[in-house]
């Protein structure tokens, strides 16, 4: 935090939308603790019925992959398309997969 | 419902009114913040709790207004009687103002935890009401009423155990409002009658309740409970300050303005 004694840490908020989904990132917002927290994306997140269960994370505690290094963390994969499982005849009573 | 279905029990329309009233000057008066709050999040928050409470007092005025008859609409009763006619606590009328701040959060905070604790009870205790559709209003409320207690104790604990300042400004507010929780104990005639025909709870039975709630709050937020001394006016006998007035007004302008208008 720029200034820790003013501005309340910021949290990433997480909503399973219902039972057997995942949770889903969001947003995030800024609370003083972890309780806080959750009342407030209560609040401000699930205002719609959008959830039925939420986690929130301090944002400080994500470790992000870096922009920069997009070539050699993502790009290498462009040309391997025998990864994607699209070159095999399904029979038709497997029905969607 | 059918003419063979025997005749259900119904809450007077003065005992509907009261609750209902409560709901709708503490929804009006809190959406006040909405576009001021402290913080974006708590200004959701308060908004989400007045529209708890503006729901509520829709519940409400429809029972009463298919009581009372003769035309009588939720919107007649919320938008069309005068504050004269209004029986909320006078507790719920007044303005956030404290002598730091013209809008003061812990007035604010600690008059939600005043009323959210008598109102955990009261909706707990009309579940069991005889009549069966303010016993589902209780159920649905009780839920409401828990987030709106759950979230202004949280508060009060952070502002009473907070800085120097929060603190002072919260056992402010606390002396300053506890004189106007003493009508939720004071007998009315409307309320006898309710209680006399399982239709309400007695109040009084559930102040020893309160008061623990109260007293467990404030020992962790480290606040000193002030006497309910003077005599403010009921509200719930139709006396009220005068504050009720203007925030009516603000309120009821635009259906008087264009009374048969459809939105």
């Amino acid at each position: 935090m720029s200034n820790p004694n003013k501005e309340w840490p910021l949290w990433e908020v997480f909503v399973r939308s219902k039972q057997g989904l995942e949770h889903k990132h969001c947003g995030s917002l800024h609370a003083v603790d972890a309780q806080q927290a959750l009342q407030m994306a209560r609040d401000v997140y699930t205002r719609r019925q959008e959830g039925v269960s939420i986690w929130v994370v301090p944002s400080g505690s994500i470790t992000a992959s870096e922009p920069d290094d997009k070539g050699e963390f993502f790009e290498p994969m462009a040309d391997k398309i025998y990864r994607h499982p699209t070159f095999y005849d399904i029979p038709d009573e497997v029905g969607h997969m | 419902m059918n003419n063979l279905a025997p005749p259900e029990a119904t809450a007077s329309t003065d005992y509907l009114l009261h609750l209902a009233d409560n709901a709708l000057v503490l929804g009006q008066r809190n959406a006040e913040w909405c576009g001021n709050g402290p913080v974006l999040e708590e200004d959701i928050a308060l908004a989400n709790m007045s529209l708890d409470l503006v729901g509520q007092a829709r519940l409400l005025y429809q029972h009463a207004a298919a009581l009372t008859g003769h035309g009588a609409t939720e919107d007649s009763l919320a938008y069309f009687r005068d504050a004269g006619d209004f029986r909320n606590f006078t507790l719920l009328e007044l303005p956030h103002a404290s002598p730091s701040a013209e809008r003061d959060y812990a007035v604010t905070i600690t008059r939600n935890f005043l009323y959210s604790a008598l109102m955990l009870l009261v909706w707990d205790a009309l579940q069991d009401s005889k009549d069966p559709q303010l016993a589902a209003i209780a159920a649905k409320s009780l839920k409401e009423v828990r987030y709106h207690f759950r979230h202004s104790r949280d508060w009060l604990l952070r502002l009473g155990d907070g800085t120097a300042e929060s603190h002072a400004r919260t056992q402010s507010a606390l002396d300053q409002l506890m004189p106007y929780t003493r009508e939720f104990w004071e007998a009315s005639e409307v309320g006898r009658n309710a209680v006399s025909r399982g239709l309400a709870t007695d109040p009084a039975t559930l102040r020893a309740h309160w008061d623990g709630l109260l007293d467990a709050a404030l020992l962790e937020a480290g606040l000193q409970r002030p006497a309910a001394g003077g005599a403010p006016p009921p509200g719930k006998n139709g006396r009220h300050s005068e504050h009720l007035a203007p925030l009516l007004a603000d309120m009821q302008v635009l259906a008087r303005a264009h009374p048969a208008a459809q939105w």
